[in-house]
């Protein structure tokens, strides 16, 4: 049996710009670029990135929001990537998304009964009592009260609402759920609520879950193995727990320096890498390795040939990083390379 | 030796709206040494914005009480005229969304020219050369160039670089920073914070830090006050503080955080919602949500009492009360 319920292959999405330039050439945002990935049944991979990185992008291509403009999308063994709005919406009953925002992905003009019962419609799978027992079943199951069936978005709080959007988008058992940053917008203490409702759920129906953040700490709690996207394109791939021990990619390793800790103490402790200037335009990402104007260990040849995204050092198959100059355990990122 | 810059006393603001009053912030107190970072924590509805921005004479409309002495002058009592000479100079600001701090039709160098003339005598070219020198030294690469972009052609980054250009030109004695760092990603949160650090040390400001995020405040504050529901929950140092949290909100928030180094334990969330401000809850605030609720809490509100064994930690809980324990 195959282990991988999706698999994502040299997917590329170009967004086109509204502007030409003085020749006329087209110019494009280069969101997503030869990203290849699987997610494995029953894990939960976490997909990490700054704003502009493409992890959104991604997840909009894989349920097919948005169409790739090249690459494959597999999802359990079958290419969905040209597959017809008819073919689809059968595969939509399988993979599902909770959205960020839970103030504009709601409709709120209509009762929360009917946003959460809106699948059974459209798949027709149940109607009348027998929906509204459902949806009062998912109510209970996320921890909302079925008695506000009929009650609008507005007159539930920010956690409220997402429970919501998670109710709708399991109500249809889907196997895959695509969440795209679902606690971003929530303050701390309801974040955990959501949290721990994300993996309970994940225990009671088996989901495979891709989870999309720029909180590495939230991802690192949530995930079995991680991604790391650095504009369109995939840095490292790793288990959680090589990537927070072993983080080959000098990026990888920024990006966990800059996490805050809330305990001074592990604060201190650590390795401080704080990158020079903001992430590149998308629009002309820089050539070969994309990270090298920024790499504090970046020499001529990343600016010369792309790095493959392979194990690197003595790594196993299943950790690849995309770095010429792979930082080593317990060495120093700036350490390695030219004398700073 | 440190010196009280900062001492606000028992403050309350409120707000009429059509829905009723907003008891925004009731009886809050917090002090700031010269020199020194307070960190305030809270979340949504804490009041931890609406207090500060009272303090520096922001809250139009509002009824507010109690004292906020800075430099021997109670701000809360001062005229337009007389809060305008002291911001700048004396309290600076720098918000969360800096691209809505700036306006998006002039130039970047013009705003700041603008604000360092309405405030100082002298030309506008010594002006303009020191805004240049400013963005500089926030780390704006070629600043002689960047000084004449509008603000659309400033990354976040940047932009909030340039606030805090601005914020600085008149050195102010403090400086206050609100989730100045919430809107950026995390490797640009990294040199903000780098950044605010390195100017505290070079111009010997204070700086009040107000964020939602324990971890940012872990980082850099001398002192932490925890806010809910518009009150001070907790108060201690740094250390105190994240070593030993006494409040049981403290608790919940620190536990309600995945940590990096046990990733497999599940998360103690703090059941329920923050309340509403129009109709708080009577005693304890945080009672409705809290595990250790006793029948006290209900009915009456909590001293601020010391925690034991810690200097200067105090926590508005009735736990630390030793009648509460038989």
């Amino acid at each position: 049996m195959n282990e991988s319920l999706l698999r994502v292959e040299h997917l590329v999405k170009h967004f086109p710009m509204k502007a030409q330039t003085f020749w006329g050439d087209r110019q494009y945002v280069h969101a997503v670029d030869d990203v290849s990935l699987d997610v494995r049944r029953g894990e939960t991979l976490g997909l990490v990135g700054e704003t502009g990185c493409g992890k959104s992008t991604l997840a909009r291509c894989i349920v097919r929001l948005e169409n790739p403009t090249s690459g494959r999308v597999i999802f359990d063994g079958h290419d969905i990537t040209s597959a017809s709005e008819d073919e689809l919406r059968s595969y939509r009953q399988q993979m599902q998304m909770v959205f960020q925002d839970p103030y504009s992905s709601l409709n709120p003009r209509r009762r929360v009964g009917s946003i959460i019962g809106d699948p059974f419609g459209i798949h027709g799978v149940a109607s009348g009592t027998e929906r509204k027992r459902r949806v009062q079943e998912l109510m209970d199951l996320v921890g909302l009260n079925p008695e506000h069936y009929n009650r609008f978005p507005g007159q539930f709080s920010g956690g409220q609402r997402q429970r919501i959007g998670i109710a709708r988008a399991i109500a249809l058992k889907p196997r895959l759920l695509v969440c795209d940053e679902p606690v971003s917008a929530l303050d701390v203490s309801i974040r955990a609520q959501i949290l721990n409702l994300l993996a309970d759920l994940q225990k009671e129906l088996g989901l495979t879950i891709l989870f999309i953040s720029h909180d590495l700490s939230v991802v690192r709690h949530v995930s079995d193995r991680i991604a790391v996207m650095y504009l369109g394109k995939v840095a490292e791939i790793a288990s959680a727990e090589a990537l927070f021990d072993h983080a080959r990619h000098p990026y990888t390793r920024a990006l966990l320096s800059a996490i805050p800790i809330a305990d001074p103490d592990l604060d201190a402790a650590r390795e401080q890498i704080v990158l020079s200037g903001d992430p590149p335009s998308p629009i002309e990402p820089p050539p070969a390795c994309r990270f090298h104007p920024r790499c504090p260990r970046a020499e001529t040849m990343c600016a010369v040939e792309e790095p493959a995204l392979i194990a690197r050092l003595s790594d196993r198959e299943d950790h690849p990083a995309a770095c010429h100059f792979p930082v080593k355990d317990g060495e120093s990122v700036a350490a390695a390379g030219k004398p700073s | 030796m440190t010196q009280l810059l900062l001492d606000v006393r028992d403050l309350t603001v409120s707000f009429h709206t059509s829905d009723g009053i907003v008891e925004a912030v009731r009886g809050v107190s917090f002090q700031v040494d010269r020199g020194k970072t307070l960190g305030i924590v809270g979340e949504s509805g804490s009041g931890k914005s609406v207090a500060t921005q009272t303090v520096a004479g922001l809250t139009r409309g509002a009824r507010i009480s109690g004292r906020a002495i800075f430099e021997g002058r109670d701000l809360l009592t001062l005229s337009a005229a007389e809060l305008r000479a002291i911001r700048g100079p004396g309290i600076a600001m720098i918000f969360q969304n800096p691209l809505t701090s700036l306006h998006p039709f002039y130039k970047i160098g013009w705003q700041i020219v603008e604000m360092i003339r309405a405030h100082e005598s002298g030309s506008a070219e010594s002006a303009r050369r020191r805004a240049i020198e400013l963005l500089g030294h926030v780390g704006i690469p070629r600043p002689e160039r960047r000084v004449d972009d509008y603000p659309h052609q400033f990354s976040g980054g940047m932009l909030q670089r340039a606030m805090i250009a601005m914020a600085l030109a008149l050195k102010p004695r403090l400086l206050i920073a609100d989730e100045p760092t919430t809107a950026l990603d995390v490797t640009v949160q990294a040199q903000i914070m780098r950044l605010m650090r390195r100017l505290q040390s070079e111009f010997g400001m204070a700086i009040i830090l107000i964020t939602h995020d324990l971890g940012v405040i872990a980082g850099v504050a001398d002192d932490v006050v925890v806010m809910y529901a518009g009150q001070v929950m907790e108060q201690a140092s740094r250390y105190g503080l994240f070593r030993q949290p006494s409040h049981p909100y403290t608790t919940g928030l620190l536990g309600s955080l995945p940590r990096i180094n046990f990733p497999d334990e599940r998360l103690t969330a703090i059941t329920g919602q923050p309340p509403s401000l129009i109709h708080p809850p009577s005693g304890c605030p945080f009672h409705p949500r809290c595990p250790h609720v006793m029948d006290r809490c209900v009915t009456s509100v909590p001293a601020f009492m010391a925690v034991p064994g810690a200097e200067a930690h105090r926590s508005a809980c009735w736990l630390l009360d030793p009648e509460s324990i038989s």
